[in-house]
């Protein structure tokens, strides 16, 4: 059901502007951390900072199995449409927003 | 042989330096605590001195924790966001009983007579009602069920005059009272369809009205709980219509809204404004244009100001409005992460929890300047006793 809801979204996004699905996630340590804060205190309030939830859906591997990094990323620059998820593009290049969707899939510590 | 004897002194004074064991002989009327939502503790605050008392571990995930206190203001209750409800002696700085009593919750509220606990759940959606004395279970009210696999997130969850508590419900668009006057059988009056999402809500300070804020439509939707039988009713309508929505990076929240004489101060969704609203007949008196999207807006308890903070990326600004002439009388930035604002009972001060600096700042009302800094490990919400004594806190 959710993946149902989710894909035309990602398609629609994806006419927008596409994230690379080679992109590089090149990204310094120093902003990584700076990403990791904002994952855990600003996503996180919504999605709960250890992200299990919370108005917004828990962000743990498991869950997010069904998608890949690349859907993950334009979901996260574009947001949801008709949900409170908000688009971060403003906050994010595309390569962050890559390496986030990667440190989700993978799982944080 | 002298850092093995060092090491010994250290052991034997550490009882000593360990003052959670000694119990404090004291009024808890300046009393408060502040959450360190990363690391699952507290600190309780003398609020007179500005100094630190106790620092309580072993909360659980308290990102997005409140907390309300029993009525003779000695216990703390505090709602974890990982379904965590403790009640903290701050007497003591001890944990005096926790329970894990839901998967993810977002926060409770005590009944009018201090005897029931009640706490928001989002998973399993619905609330559950224990008892003050040993959070024992009473009552487990599931919500509404959306699907196969899941019930309604339940949010807005306030104390209501008569025994009473009332809860919005996310995925379905309801207000519930649930009666607890005779608590082995909880009476629930439901009204539908009350708008779109409801994510938040409050009880003013009267216990009389009980308003929730919708995501997803415009308005907002109101209950008053002298006449529940006219139902719920839409509000301020008309308020976003036509108007371009921003993104919204951080829910506002509608708990300690600011009411001063006949005008009430909201925030708005998706705006960078401030709304004014005549609470004698719900009716938009007008705007205020304000720095980002506002979170918390929040009245001194004179009715004289109102603090304001903000939604990421604006979250290192705080600003004041003077509530006569509506404008925008002061506006710094005390540093990233400016979470919450908690006033003094009688209001000469305010506490603002500074999470990304790990302080805690205190500033007087009266010059709002700057008195003092307390360090506070990622600190969010602020909680003082006066609350104890308010419906809806």
């Amino acid at each position: 059901m959710h993946r149902l809801l989710f894909l035309p979204i990602v398609g629609a996004a994806l006419s927008l502007g596409p994230v690379s699905s080679v992109a590089s996630p090149e990204v310094p340590p120093q902003r990584q951390a700076e990403l990791i804060h904002l994952l855990k205190h600003d996503c996180g309030s919504c999605h709960g900072m250890r992200l299990e939830g919370g108005l917004g859906p828990a962000l743990k591997p498991n869950r997010l199995q069904n998608w890949s990094p690349e859907q993950l990323a334009v979901t996260i620059l574009y947001g949801r449409p008709g949900t409170p998820m908000p688009p971060w593009r403003p906050f994010l290049t595309d390569s962050e927003a890559f390496w986030l969707a990667q440190q989700l899939k993978q799982g944080l510590q | 042989m002298m850092k093995g004897l060092s090491l010994l002194l250290s052991l034997l004074l550490l009882p000593v330096a360990a003052s959670a064991a000694e119990c404090l002989t004291r009024g808890t009327g300046d009393m408060g605590i502040v959450v360190e939502r990363a690391a699952g503790s507290l600190k309780v605050m003398d609020t007179s001195a500005h100094a630190e008392l106790f620092r309580v571990e072993g909360l659980g995930d308290l990102s997005h924790a409140s907390a309300v206190y029993s009525r003779d203001a000695r216990y703390a209750y505090v709602f974890g966001r990982d379904g965590g409800l403790t009640k903290v002696d701050i007497l003591c700085g001890t944990i005096a009983k926790r329970i894990v009593q839901g998967g993810n919750s977002i926060g409770g509220a005590i009944s009018q007579d201090g005897s029931l606990i009640a706490v928001s759940n989002y998973e399993p959606g619905g609330v559950k009602i224990f008892s003050a004395e040993d959070l024992s279970l009473v009552a487990d009210i599931p919500a509404t069920r959306v699907d196969q696999e899941k019930l309604s997130k339940t949010v807005g969850l306030v104390d209501a005059p008569d025994q009473k508590f009332v809860v919005s419900l996310f995925d379905t668009g309801e207000s519930w009272i649930i009666d607890m006057s005779n608590p082995q059988n909880p009476a629930i009056q439901r009204f539908t369809n009350i708008g779109k999402l409801p994510y938040d809500a409050l009880i003013t300070g009267d216990g009389r009205y009980y308003i929730a804020g919708l995501f997803g439509q415009d308005g907002l939707s109101l209950i008053d709980l002298w006449h529940p039988e006219k139902g719920a009713r839409l509000i301020l309508k008309d308020y976003g219509k036509g108007d371009q929505k921003l993104p919204v990076y951080k829910m506002p929240h509608l708990e300690g809204w600011a009411m001063a004489g006949d005008q009430a101060f909201l925030p708005a969704v998706g705006q960078h404004q401030v709304l004014v609203v005549d609470h004698r007949d719900w009716q938009e008196k007008g705007r205020i244009a304000v720095h980002g999207q506002p979170v918390f807006v929040m009245a001194r308890p004179d009715g004289r100001q109102v603090w304001v903070n903000f939604a990421f990326p604006d979250n290192d600004t705080i600003q004041v409005i003077d509530t006569e002439t509506l404008q925008v009388i002061k506006s710094f930035k005390p540093g990233k992460g400016a979470l919450h604002m908690e006033f003094s009972p009688r209001g000469e001060e305010v506490w603002i929890s500074i999470r990304d600096q790990d302080e805690v700042q205190i500033y007087s009302t009266r010059t709002m300047e700057l008195i003092k800094t307390l360090p506070v490990d990622k600190p969010s919400g602020i909680f003082f006793t006066a609350r104890a004594h308010q419906t809806g806190l």
